[in-house]
């Protein structure tokens, strides 16, 4: 396989160029469900983040030993294991946000990030390559999760992380929360406008 | 003396000339004031007298009947709820022109100006397709909508609903719809309830205060059917004395600016239809497929859900029904184009829009949101018609 691999390429490619979310368009159910407020999208980030990392070292190890039939079980048992284990942890240190997050920490066994990630690098190089390529897309990932989770925020309830920013006078002159903002359909609206920026600055990547 | 005007400052925008990144907006100016003396330079071209420009001025002539009456109303609900018992019609009048004038003002510039915007990024010429979509948008709102709010959701609609798709013609959603279903979304308080659909305030020294703490309910009758507990509808004008069905018809009734006045839109479908501009197919779809379910809907009336207890032609008198039959589902751009699957979208948008109204509390009014569905499915129903009609002539050829 690939003799010399540059991981600065491994890791920040996700960052923007390889963008799990806005370039591949994996993931993008989470991200609808939980960037309704900034904090769960942090949360849910540095779980993506922790269990993508640790899920690519895991397979790489015993990556010659997994028979090709029985692949995509035993990637299955691997994620499902330390998704657990990141469930348990939230619920213990981060009860509230653990609620608000609800199923979504347990789906993110489902999340095609992971599977793509383990399917297309881990399987095929060595553990510490692995391990970088996990985090970088795990950034990747909460990138766009924050940023969607800032607007969505912002203009949807006027808060940041649950503090109040948008001034009380601003109320007081009529101005009312965007309540749209708070449904999934204007997460899907961001994510395109995030694209759309995306693509502009980016030319490589416009389809013709 | 315009044209000479024109004339003057024209060799600014041509090619090489210094105002060159503006002419698109000239352009657009230039051929909405006269006709363009360009010809076409290859083949023979067949032209028609009805351009889009036409087709978009005689929609906005149908829509003046309901503008005028909306103003009329305005001033008569104002005046009504303020306890006055004299209803002057030029002050009537001119409290509802100066109520709704703030409204279409701000709709037209925020929608053009993106419009000319994007078509001077793009180098395109400037397409008219906002001249109906303006007036469309306050006339389908409330009155006490807040202008900002407007403001937001023009624009939001324009840029994610049409130019986002590539402009006039190719926008799969009716755009002043769109505008509507965004202000309904993300500001629910002021787009429903009892206070959003009555001006309550005076302007200019015309009209006056409308108490609500005062026994005046600015409730629209679908609102007040939504609400209605019991087995009996009692409906009231914004007093409190009962409402019939002619007011309704008639449109002295609380609602959306344009769409209380079910005579002046058959006087607006009166001119499409004659004119050719909209598909009677649709039109007459739509109603069948309202009358169709309100029949049904009232045949298992219950008061689990109130709105049942409205016969079929109640249905279609009160809220945005009639409205969006005629003005909404006819659009040429997203509605069906196969002539069966004129009368299959007609039809459904009809059926879907009294199934919202009566069997969703949430939502007193379904038009909107059947027509919002329907469009989304136009092009599905379209591919379906044209694939049974291939599918028969292949059965011909074979046999």
């Amino acid at each position: 396989m690939a003799e010399k691999i540059n991981w600065k390429t491994v890791f920040f490619n996700p960052f923007s160029k390889n963008n799990p979310v806005i370039v591949q368009v994996l993931g993008i159910c989470s991200v609808l469900a939980v960037t309704a407020k900034l904090e769960p999208a942090i949360v849910m980030g540095i779980s993506v983040i922790a269990v993508l990392a640790f899920s690519n070292v895991i397979i790489s190890l015993i990556r010659n030993t997994i028979p090709t039939n029985i692949r995509i079980i035993v990637q299955l048992v691997v994620v499902a294991g330390l998704v657990v284990i990141v469930d348990q942890l939230l619920k213990a240190y981060t009860y509230d946000v653990s609620k608000q997050l609800s199923v979504f920490i347990g789906l993110i066994i489902t999340n095609c990030i992971l599977m793509g990630r383990l399917e297309a690098f881990a399987m095929a190089n060595k553990p510490w390559p692995s391990f970088l390529d996990g985090v970088g897309n795990g950034i990747g990932y909460t990138i766009i999760l924050v940023i969607v989770g800032f607007f969505r925020e912002l203009l949807g309830s006027g808060t940041l992380l649950g503090y109040q920013v948008i001034p009380q006078w601003c109320y007081d002159h009529g101005y009312v929360n965007n309540g749209l903002m708070i449904l999934p359909p204007m997460a899907l609206i961001v994510v395109g406008c995030i694209i759309w920026v995306h693509r502009s600055i980016n030319k490589d990547l416009q389809d013709e | 003396m315009l044209r000479k005007y024109l004339d003057r400052v024209k060799p600014h925008f041509e090619p090489g000339g210094k105002l060159h990144a503006f002419h698109s907006v000239f352009d657009g100016f230039e051929t909405f004031l006269y006709t363009p003396t360009s010809t076409s330079s290859s083949g023979v071209h067949i032209h028609d007298s009805l351009d889009s420009k036409r087709v978009m001025i005689i929609v906005v002539l149908a829509l003046m009947p309901c503008l005028l009456f909306g103003m009329y109303n305005t001033g008569y609900q104002n005046f009504l709820g303020s306890g006055m018992t004299e209803f002057p019609f030029w002050s009537v009048m001119a409290y509802g022109f100066l109520a709704i004038l703030p409204r279409i003002i701000v709709t037209y510039v925020v929608g053009l100006g993106i419009e000319f915007v994007v078509a001077q990024w793009r180098k395109e010429e400037i397409q008219e397709g906002f001249l109906v979509t303006g007036i469309l948008v306050p006339l389908i709102c409330p009155i006490e909508t807040p202008i900002w709010m407007l403001a937001v959701a023009t624009a939001f609609a324009v840029i994610f609903a049409k130019e986002v798709f590539g402009g006039t013609g190719y926008n799969v959603f009716n755009v002043a719809l769109v505008t509507r279903a965004f202000l309904f979304f993300a500001y629910p308080a002021s787009m429903s309830g009892d206070h959003a659909f009555i001006s309550a305030n005076p302007i200019c020294g015309l009209g006056g205060h409308v108490n609500f703490a005062d026994g005046v309910s600015g409730a629209t009758p679908l609102g007040q059917v939504a609400t209605t507990v019991g087995d009996k509808l009692h409906l009231t004008n914004i007093v409190g004395d009962p409402l019939s069905l002619w007011d309704a018809f008639l449109g002295l009734i609380p609602g959306s600016f344009g769409e209380t006045s079910t005579l002046c839109i058959l006087i607006g479908a009166a001119i499409l239809l004659f004119t050719g501009i909209a598909s009677w197919r649709v039109m007459l779809s739509v109603v069948a497929g309202g009358l169709f379910m309100g029949w049904i809907a009232n045949l298992c009336q219950t008061p689990t859900y109130p709105a049942s207890m409205l016969s079929p032609v109640e249905q279609l008198v009160f809220g945005g029904f009639a409205f969006a039959a005629v003005f909404m589902a006819t659009d040429p751009v997203t509605a069906a184009r196969t002539t069966v699957g004129k009368y299959v979208y007609g039809f459904l948008t009809g059926v879907i829009a009294i199934l919202i109204r009566v069997y969703n509390n949430g939502y007193p009014e379904g038009a909107m949101l059947a027509v919002l569905l329907m469009n989304a499915f136009a092009p599905l129903i379209d591919y379906c018609v044209v694939q049974a009609n291939v599918n028969r002539r292949m059965r011909r050829l074979k046999a």
